[in-house]
């Protein structure tokens, strides 16, 4: 493929996003932008998870942990006050560094703390610590115990959230400063900063899409796409499979955390639900809309759905729709909705259904490609 | 801590020792069959819970836990062949996320059904306040109806699974499908029955239990991780170790609260879990040697 048709999805979705942009302004709807912004910072953990899930074949039922890490690290980093701390040399030093600021917050009070870049810094080295340290056992483990061992990491991130007092229990953290890119560039959720943060979020968005589609045509992408199609194939032919495996479960963790740590600036705060286990598995059901390994798809759907979600489109069924979003696309179409099978084959998935029910040998299902891969009844242990 | 006490926690740990045990046993009897987690299965025993109180209401509490059970029995069924059965050449990632969008949904309905107020099944016997003395320790009837329950429940799976022509089907077909199924077994058939019978002892449970820790609609997902967790710990389709793992991961959590804050309570089945999963995913009771064979 060209680099040129690599790319021109990206051209097509930042025309989109001015066209969408004016459109708004000249219908004076430019508050939708606010959902649009956020929707694009959950895209960032979404298009992570699609490289961990899609490509590399890993599925993990603990993303919202790594957005909630990135997130929590920078708003207390920046909220934190160590004024009475000021003496301290270190601070001290770090303030004439300009790493440690003094401002003011909603109440006049005033706080010093940590500038909103060193925090940003330090929420990814976090992330990607932690990231490493739970990847080093768990990446090992396979189908099953993956996805229990991510989730379970996913929950004790969300009671250490839920637990910490200096992270502000139930309440999570609020007045979290705005977040200085460049002088004139912050990421910052008031009103007249809409149009401005519309388009800081889908800048990151596009460079994080751009970055994902490099790693996928690149010699990583390829490995990871024989690790998918078959491990043992892979590490027989010199693929050190564990060690791709691992360092895409960093990368998308730490894509998490950028979401987390923007998302946070923007609104201002962070609270516990956004580690919340039904917060993880709606990331794995947009990642499965969109055609796991779709990276396209995965971005169009998180914004899409998010935004749904986050404008109360699906009211008190919001999990429910997400849910059965889930099942529908697993049972219908597991290549994703843009790229659903023709509709025959979606019927024949019912037929074969009753067909079974009645029928007692398996009809021959040659073609099926998932068959190789993991026959029903073979157990798949921890390791193999 | 005095002998009362320890005796005292003990007892608790053992109660929800042994619920966490019946949610394993489901999680086994599943897993073996199919070779699928089903993560639905914490909401099986609420779902038994919730419609036992609903029919409480107007049906005597026997008749309501026996109704109750049969219609969880029956949506277990139903979900396998409706969910399950059009995918079962499937991925087992395929059919892990088609569990967990089962167990939203039915969390959901449930959410819709019985709102979010804790119910609870009166006290079989005697009533909140009523206590027996156990060497200085003053315990709940109704502990003694979950511990009892739960050992039925086991004694009659193993009869089951020993003596009948079906339990002894279905086991043929955990240990090799492809020869049961030349012996004549219908292995679909079994399939449906294990997710029956596995929702079955879930109602029971929560029925049991729902007096001692109520019931809500959100309790599922802790008790299926937990149940995993004990599922792991006595290794995978293993229902004899299954139970002892449930009792050891019990009396620990009782054992925690008593020293630390209840907070970390939840904390500790997933430490445990992450820690058995990384060192030991074979569980506690299979030499290391034999569990890298069977898992290979």
């Amino acid at each position: 493929m060209t680099p040129l048709r690599r790319y021109w999805p990206v051209a097509a979705i930042a025309l989109a996003v001015i066209v969408l942009q004016a459109a708004l302004s000249v219908t004076d709807a430019t508050y939708y932008m606010t959902q649009v912004t956020m929707s694009a910072y959950y895209a960032l953990v979404v298009i992570g998870l699609c490289l961990l899930m899609g490509y590399a074949g890993q599925v993990s039922l603990g993303h919202a942990g790594f957005f909630a890490i990135g997130g929590y690290t920078v708003a207390y980093m920046t909220t934190v006050n160590l004024l009475a701390y000021r003496d301290v040399p270190l601070v001290h030093w770090l303030q004439s560094l300009h790493l440690v600021v003094q401002w003011q917050n909603l109440y006049g009070a005033e706080v010093l703390s940590f500038s909103p870049w060193p925090a940003f810094i330090a929420a990814l080295l976090l992330t990607g610590l932690i990231a490493l340290l739970i990847g080093v056992p768990v990446i090992r483990l396979k189908g099953h115990y993956l996805a229990m061992a991510t989730l379970g990491f996913g929950l004790i991130i969300y009671r250490i959230v839920l637990g910490t007092k200096s992270l502000g229990q139930a309440d999570g953290i609020s007045n979290v400063p705005p977040f200085h890119l460049l002088p004139w560039l912050e990421v910052n959720g008031r009103a007249p900063f809409r149009i401005q943060n519309y388009y800081i979020a889908w800048a990151t968005v596009l460079l994080a899409m751009v970055l994902a589609i490099n790693l996928v045509h690149s010699r990583v992408g390829r490995a990871l796409r024989s690790i998918h199609q078959n491990e043992e194939a892979a590490h027989s032919l010199g693929v050190n499979t564990y060690r791709y495996k691992l360092a895409i479960f960093v990368l998308s963790a730490l894509f998490a955390a950028v979401g987390g740590a923007l998302m946070t600036h923007y609104n201002g705060s962070i609270g516990p639900s956004e580690a919340t286990v039904m917060k993880s598995v709606r990331y794995v059901a947009i990642v499965a809309i969109g055609g796991m390994a779709n990276l396209w798809g995965a971005m169009i759907m998180a914004i899409l759905l998010n935004f749904l979600s986050l404008r109360g489109v699906f009211g008190t069924f919001d999990d429910a729709v997400f849910g059965a979003i889930l099942i529908a696309i697993m049972l219908f179409a597991p290549q994703g909705l843009l790229r659903m099978p023709k509709w025959h084959a979606v019927a024949s998935v019912w037929r074969k259904g009753t067909f079974y029910f009645f029928a007692r040998k398996l009809p021959d299902t040659a073609g099926e490609s998932e068959k190789s891969r993991m026959s029903p009844f073979s157990r798949g242990g921890p390791h193999g | 801590m005095n002998f009362p006490q320890i005796v005292q926690y003990g007892l608790s740990g053992i109660t929800v020792g042994s619920i966490y045990a019946i949610v394993a046993v489901g999680f086994n009897i599943i897993y073996s069959t199919t070779g699928i987690i089903n993560f639905a299965q914490g909401e099986f025993l609420i779902v038994g819970a919730m419609t036992a109180i609903s029919l409480h209401q107007i049906l005597p509490l026997w008749l309501a836990i026996t109704l109750a059970v049969i219609v969880t029995t029956i949506l277990g069924g139903l979900m396998e062949v409706v969910f399950i059965r059009p995918v079962r050449n499937a991925s087992v990632l395929r059919l892990i996320i088609i569990t967990i969008g089962l167990s939203i949904l039915i969390r959901e309905a449930m959410l819709h059904v019985w709102d979010e107020q804790p119910r609870y099944l009166p006290y079989f016997t005697g009533t909140e306040s009523s206590t027996v003395g156990v060497f200085g320790a003053y315990i709940s009837p109704q502990v003694l109806w979950v511990l009892g329950t739960s050992a039925v429940i086991v004694a009659g799976l193993t009869l089951f699974f020993r003596f009948t022509p079906t339990g002894r089907a279905m086991r043929a077909c955990a240990d090799d499908r492809m020869a049961a199924c030349l012996c004549g077994i219908n292995d679909r058939w079994m399939v449906t029955l294990s997710f029956m019978l596995s929702a079955g002892i879930g109602a029971l449970a929560g029925c049991v239990i729902s007096p001692v820790t109520l019931t809500q609609y959100d309790m599922g997902a802790p008790l299926a991780i937990k149940g995993f967790t004990v599922a792991i710990l006595g290794g995978l389709g293993n229902s004899m170790a299954a139970v002892v793992a449930g009792l050891l991961l019990g009396l620990l959590e009782a054992f925690v609260v008593s020293q630390f804050a209840s907070a970390y309570k939840e904390v500790v089945a997933i430490v445990v879990l992450l820690l058995i999963l990384v060192f030991r995913p074979t569980g506690l009771f299979v030499r290391r040697d034999i569990g890298a064979l069977r898992a290979a």
